[in-house]
């Protein structure tokens, strides 16, 4: 046996190679980010915090910790998403009668890691994110339904993001387009190890998606607060119930596509092949039965954000509650029925893709009553124009551009003409941003002082959100009119010169953007610096909903006793009634231990994951045999929770007794009607 | 009327207004009221939803044999339809074990369980045995997408089984360990609605693979 057949056995397909340092962009980025890490790591160490950081944040089980963990992760990949796009932007600015500074296999890896870390590894946690701080705290619940599975699931998110980032460095990505398109990613177009990577980290990233959601639909459904009727529910848990039941319905689907396209590439079975009986375009109608309602799964909890926003900030009870319920689940229901029309090209016929497009079409309808309801919750309200509310404004304006082309693209004749064209690129940028990023930055702003104590710096907020709107327009407007005029997307370079102000102008919207994203990183770091000047009370929105009647940060145990609800705005119900809060007679709160299990078996899955990729088949079957372990062995653990003792619930709250409301934050905006008028 | 005794709910409450309650110690989310079955019961949906895609591409490529093998040659018939029996008698084989687990029988418990876990390694080593026949005949998963279809979904639902098998011995470990209490009945609850749950899976796949396969 020579030197090589060890290696590899030993290393698989991995080899010196295999480190991309003749690309002298990787290896640049590698350098930055290296020093980087290496930085925080010495920081960490320095101050000797990993003890804190693991006993605090990686094992909690705390739904709040573990939501603002999302929302960390979902900024740093939007981070490297977000490089990813300035680099399109600067190569098609760039590349009009030569070849702009990409290659071509770089250009392809760009395109498709953007696409695939903006909606898997920034999308989906942020939303999960708020998800998991917001829900259980609005419906008067401890924790969620189960706070460990909680934990496995954002650690198996953060893993998938891992493999994700080990592939800049470490081989390459997929070049497949951002769902991994057959016959781009069969086994005999892509041999090296992208499509793979792709593959692992979705599938890792992919369970834990399904998990939290099974999760957040039991949370919602069993763990609601006395008196909270489905119909007295805050919108945002209508939304994120909505949201996550449908990803519940679509995640398996994803999975089993991505199971089948495995075999193909591991196996040798022929699903997705040109021949022996293979059908690349079932690839397509699976993963796009996951697809079409995934921008639903992000987008309702959005809907939700917003509703919240706009009622607080016009000091009014939302117009139309029922109605955005019944909009809420309309759409749940429609999206599961349009995937057809991202291939109106395919040639299923006529009667085919009429369903299709007419379905495409009714989704606008509640939609737009969404964006009606919003609108008369605005009329004769006393309108506060803080960052939110701000937010809110942004996205109806953006947005509806977006759904109007969007009814566009849904007629069929229309998106023969517009099929993969920019217009359609710029179609999804702009419900995507101007819908979901708006709203989680809503939320994120909304919501924040309410886990920190203390707001966001509105003048960094102010950078971060004209930078955002003014660079979303600005990037964008230029890519609708060339895509209009035809320029198909995925160009690496372009031959018409009268194309190119188009892409400089949307450059220029992108560095726009860079502003606007490093105004919020900013931002953090001042508002975390002048903290005590920023510090606001435990209701500093004059909130109408159940977060804001606990203590901002609320503690481990959200709420000392379980809070019974009367109202809608039930906050705003206690508010008005002289609600007090409770000074004595605390019981012991029972309640989940940490434990280290979830984030053990996300290493070892992406070590499996890693193995896999690259054909290490002893390292993978150590690996799952590890998972297999670790798993049995935690069901060994029955002591899974601790009684928190009474006294210290009541050093607890004796801390964090509220200070007594400011005159004028009394709930006197808009005509204040008692609980009585308001039913 | 729902609605009318809400609005008298809510104007009892408006008189004399509770806004926490004072809680027994163990507090909610458990016991009775315990999320687990639901939690659990989603959770078998959406691995419904796992075949019931697997099934959708087999519908599609049920007759893609690109000149290979079809069904009528290759699938066996009796050996199957033992194998259907085998298992459907392990779902009562598990029934009778939650009958003991009701009267809080340990050893039954125990007994009934190993019964049902050797079932299932029956019926899996029989689905391996057919498997090694076709592989042996040349019909392999790579042949033709018909076959790749047909594999993935018949040894998906035989990985189903061997997982509930491997959940059966550790069930069996726990219930030595620390008998039928409510935990442990907890877990054989959702046990015995997965391994229920294959069943169902698996008369789908006798029909829609087997059956309609030999008549086609």
């Amino acid at each position: 046996m020579t030197i090589d057949h060890i290696a590899k056995i030993i290393f698989g397909r991995l080899t010196i190679g295999s480190f991309p340092v003749h690309e002298p962009i990787l290896l640049a980025t590698f350098a930055v980010v290296g020093l980087a890490g290496l930085g925080v790591v010495g920081a960490i160490t320095k101050f000797k915090l990993w003890g804190w950081l693991w006993r605090e944040w990686f094992t909690t089980v705390d739904h709040k910790k573990i939501g603002i963990m999302y929302i960390i992760l979902g900024t740093i990949m939007l981070l490297r998403g977000f490089a990813d796009a300035l680099m399109m932007r600067a190569q098609q600015a760039i590349a009009f009668g030569n070849e702009g500074y990409l290659p071509a296999h770089h250009f392809d890896q760009v395109f498709t890691a953007h696409g695939t870390i903006m909606i898997f590894f920034v999308a989906i946690p942020l939303v999960s994110g708020v998800i998991n701080f917001v829900m259980p705290l609005q419906i008067g619940a401890r924790d969620v339904a189960f706070p460990y599975l909680n934990s496995l699931s954002f650690w198996l998110t953060a893993a998938g993001a891992a493999l994700v980032m080990a592939s800049l460095f470490i081989g390459e990505f997929s070049t497949a387009g951002w769902l991994n398109y057959v016959p781009v990613s069969n086994l005999q177009n892509s041999p090296g190890v992208g499509p793979d990577y792709y593959l692992w980290a979705l599938q890792i990233a992919g369970v834990g998606t399904s998990l939290s959601a099974i999760n957040m639909v039991t949370t919602v459904i069993k763990m609601r607060a006395p008196g909270m009727t489905m119909m007295k529910m805050p919108v945002f848990c209508w939304t994120a119930l909505c949201s996550q039941v449908l990803a519940v319905a679509i995640f398996p689907i994803l999975t089993a596509a991505f199971a089948l396209l495995m075999l193909d590439r591991y196996v040798g079975t022929n699903f997705f092949t040109n021949d022996l009986g293979g059908n690349p375009m079932m690839y397509w109608n699976l993963v796009w039965i996951w697809g079409h309602p995934e921008v639903y799964v992000l987008i309702l909890p959005v809907f939700g954000i917003y509703s919240e926003v706009t009622s607080t900030f016009t000091g009014k009870r939302l117009f139309g509650y029922s109605s955005m319920v019944y909009a809420t689940v309309v759409i749940t229901i429609l999206s599961y029925l349009v995937w057809l029309h991202h291939f109106f090209t395919m040639g299923s016929g006529a009667s085919v893709n009429s369903f299709f497009g007419i379905a495409t079409m009714v989704i606008s309808i509640p939609t737009g009553a969404k964006i009606f309801n919003w609108l008369f919750t605005m009329y004769r309200g006393s309108i506060r124009f803080e960052l939110p509310m701000m937010w809110v404004v942004a996205f109806m304006l953006t947005f509806v551009v977006g759904g109007m082309t969007g009814v566009l693209l849904a007629v069929p004749p229309a998106d023969f003409v517009l099929h993969n064209s920019l217009f359609l690129v710029a179609h999804f940028h702009n419900v995507i941003i101007g819908g979901v990023v708006f709203g989680l930055f809503a939320g994120i702003e909304y919501w924040f002082p309410k886990a920190f104590g203390f707001k966001l710096d509105p003048f960094w907020g102010k950078v971060h959100f004209w930078g955002w709107v003014i660079g979303y327009w600005v990037a964008w407007t230029p890519i609708y009119i060339v895509g209009l005029m035809g320029t198909t997307r995925r160009m690496r370079y372009l031959e018409d010169p009268t194309l190119q102000p188009y892409f400089v102008i949307a450059a220029i919207g992108a560095v726009i953007i860079l502003i606007g994203i490093v105004g919020f990183l900013i931002g953090m770091v001042v508002s975390i610096k002048n903290r005590e000047q920023l510090k606001v009370g435990n209701d500093p929105w004059d909130g109408r909903t159940l977060e804001w009647s606990t203590t901002s940060p609320p503690p481990a145990y959200n709420y000392a006793f379980t809070p019974v609800v009367h109202d809608l705005d039930a906050w705003y119900d206690m508010k008005c009634r002289g609600y007090e809060r409770p000074s004595g007679g605390f019981k012991p709160i029972h309640m989940p231990r940490n434990t280290g299990t979830g984030v053990i078996l996300s290493g070892l899955a992406a070590v499996l994951g890693f193995a896999m990729i690259w054909y290490m088949w002893w390292l993978a079957a150590l690996a799952f045999l590890g998972l297999l372990v670790v798993a049995i062995g935690h069901t060994f653990n029955y002591d899974r929770d601790y009684h928190i003792p009474a006294e210290e619930v009541a050093r607890i709250e004796a801390g964090h007794l509220p200070p007594p409301p400011p005159p004028e934050q009394r709930p006197d905006h808009g005509p204040a009607l008692t609980p009585a008028e308001a039913k | 009327m729902a609605d009318k005794l809400d609005r008298q709910a809510g104007q009892e409450a408006a008189s004399s207004p509770t806004f926490h309650l004072v809680e027994d110690e163990h507090g909610r989310g458990h016991g009775h009221g315990s999320p687990t079955m639901l939690g659990f019961w989603i959770y078998l949906m959406s691995d419904a939803l796992i075949f019931a895609g697997l099934f959708a591409t087999f519908g599609v490529l049920s007759t893609s044999y690109a000149g290979g093998p079809t069904p009528r040659e290759i699938f066996e018939l009796p050996l199957v339809a033992l194998n259907t029996a085998i298992l459907l008698v392990s779902s009562i084989t598990f029934g009778f074990a939650m009958l003991a687990m009701e009267s809080g029988k340990v050893r039954t418990v125990q007994l009934w369980m190993l019964v049902t876990g050797l079932l299932g390694a029956a019926f899996v080593g029989v689905e391996l045995c057919e498997f090694g026949n076709l592989i042996a005949e040349g019909a392999t998963p790579q042949r033709s997408a018909f076959l790749s279809a047909f594999f993935t979904l018949v040894s998906t639902h035989g990985l189903h089984v061997t997982l509930g098998i491997v959940w059966i011995l550790v069930m069996l470990v726990q219930l030595q360990q620390r008998g039928v209490h409510e935990e442990n009945k907890r877990r054989l609850m959702c046990l015995s609605m997965f391994w229920h749950f294959l069943d169902v899976i698996w008369i789908g796949v006798f029909t829609f693979v087997y059956l309609l396969g030999t008549i086609r």
